[in-house]
């Protein structure tokens, strides 16, 4: 097989396509014509570009293919699009270009865009985000439910998107970069108490399918893996996958806020002042 | 705050419980029917194929419209679970009432095209069954036919003489008689439970 049939999608989507073409056109765009001041560095703007770019690879080369076929690159393949790319992009905090569109949409639009918003600020609640976030695993690993996934395209694209945007709310919501103090974002604590909270379900996951004795997902067997490869092997590995990736990252998320947090101790006197007033 | 914390927290509750309940009932939903076999109805593609058959003619799926029809992937040199199914899948067909034998049709198809010319591939379901279609193609068309319906096969490393295992899907594809798909036959089941889903979809449009 040529490069070009691993870097060519396996299954062509015209809007997964589209939509990345988009993304990038307008952070790109953005970034370009914003003041000086406002513009993210090169890390952060090569940080927005790897997340962006590892999902795509993920859901439009031969990656696919594999993931299709196989348990483990399908558990990689969810770890990049409901993880480790919208951690990314999170963390390098595109808000500078969000805000210049923003700027730039017109008021009609910003109106239509209202039921969005009210959405969006309904998801982003701490309790509803963590469920949704770890629902949505359970969710398409429920063995029936991923039976159907993996049969049907449409299903299979749902999931895939699902996952993508789930990701992006939750880890955006807990890198915020507003100042809890300075706006309404979410509080450090909540937000590394999320992060703890979301770990352990995803754990008893992983460690229910790495201990299961039997096949869990047998659509693998019955629809024929990318190469010949011991089931047991290709579930217990992609428990892994499910287990421990996610824990740690959760566990790096806390470590980031944290060190935010502290780097922000006593910054803003707001929070501690109006505490004073009520408690005198 | 404390006063209307409660409330909101109740209705915080609500919802992990509302997706559970969701969960659970689509699980359920998806069980509930009387198969043996997995029902994909909606799930997959109707049957369309261009492929050669065993005289090297080019059949297509509309040649074998109006019939129940039960797709096989596989290759002649398999040593377990081709025969075994092909085995299972004409005895299931011959123990139907014989009205019903002549609306089902079984369609193999081989993903081995370097081995199985149409000749091997007729003295090999001729083997199991008269009644059996035999089908191949290059491998671009075999692949794309596998792609519709989300399997995939590979070829393993030959050994010293050549021979070389190849992985494929070990499930039978049932097809009604307007091409939609409807069942997915898993290699667990019994000639008698593939027997009585031929004959429930047989006798449903007839």
């Amino acid at each position: 097989m040529s490069i070009i049939d691993y870097v060519a999608p396996y299954d062509f989507s015209a809007l997964t396509v589209l939509s990345y073409m988009l993304v990038l056109a307008f952070y790109g765009y953005g970034v370009l014509r914003m003041p000086e001041g406002d513009r993210p560095g090169t890390g952060r703007t090569m940080t927005f570009i790897l997340g962006v770019m590892l999902c795509y690879g993920v859901m439009q080369t031969r990656f696919d293919y594999y993931s299709q076929y196989m348990f483990f690159v399908h558990r990689g393949q969810h770890l990049i699009l409901h993880h480790l790319g919208p951690f990314l992009i999170a963390l390098s905090n595109p808000l500078p270009v969000m805000r210049f569109w923003y700027d730039r949409i017109s008021p009609g639009l910003k109106g239509a865009l209202q039921p969005v918003g009210f959405v969006y600020r309904g998801l982003q609640q701490p309790l509803i985000a963590s469920a949704l976030f770890v629902g949505l695993i359970y969710f398409w690993l429920w063995p029936p439910i991923h039976f159907d996934a993996m049969l049907s395209r449409n299903l299979y694209w749902i999931m895939n998107w699902s996952m993508l945007l789930d990701g992006l709310l939750f880890w955006w919501l807990i890198f915020d970069p507003r100042s809890p103090a300075l706006s309404s974002s979410l509080g450090y604590g909540k937000r590394m108490l999320i992060l703890a909270l979301v770990a352990i379900p995803q754990m008893i996951l992983g460690a229910i399918i790495v201990f299961s004795r039997g096949m869990v997902y047998d659509v693998y067997e019955v629809c024929g893996r990318a190469w010949p490869m011991e089931p047991a092997t290709d579930q217990l590995i992609g428990g892994l996958i499910t287990w421990i990736p996610p824990a740690m990252m959760s566990i790096l998320g806390i470590l980031i806020i944290l060190r935010r947090a502290m780097h922000e101790d006593g910054k803003y006197s707001t929070r501690s002042t109006s505490i004073k007033v009520t408690t005198s | 705050m404390n006063s209307h914390f409660p409330a909101n927290f109740r209705s915080w509750l609500n919802l992990p419980l509302i997706l559970i309940a969701t969960i659970v009932l689509s699980g359920c939903l998806g069980e509930d029917s009387s198969w043996h076999g997995k029902d994909i109805q909606g799930l997959m593609p109707e049957l369309a194929f261009e492929l050669t058959g065993t005289s090297g003619e080019t059949v297509t799926a509309s040649d074998l419209d109006g019939q129940i029809r039960l797709l096989f992937f596989g290759f002649t040199s398999c040593p377990d679970v081709c025969p075994t199914t092909l085995q299972k899948l004409s005895q299931a067909i011959k123990a139907m009432p014989p009205e019903l034998q002549s609306q089902t049709q079984t369609l193999f198809v081989s993903v081995d095209p370097q081995r199985d010319t149409p000749e091997r591939l007729a003295r090999y379901v001729d083997f199991f069954d008269k009644r059996i279609v035999g089908l191949t193609g290059n491998e671009p068309e075999l692949r794309e036919l596998a792609k519709r319906y989300r399997t995939t096969f590979g070829y393993d490393e030959p050994d010293a003489d050549g021979n070389y295992a190849v992985s494929h899907s070990s499930a039978v594809y049932v097809f009604d008689r307007d091409g939609k798909a409807r069942l997915l036959l898993r290699p667990d089941l019994s000639t008698d439970e593939i027997r009585q889903d031929l004959i429930a979809l047989a006798r449903e449009n007839s």
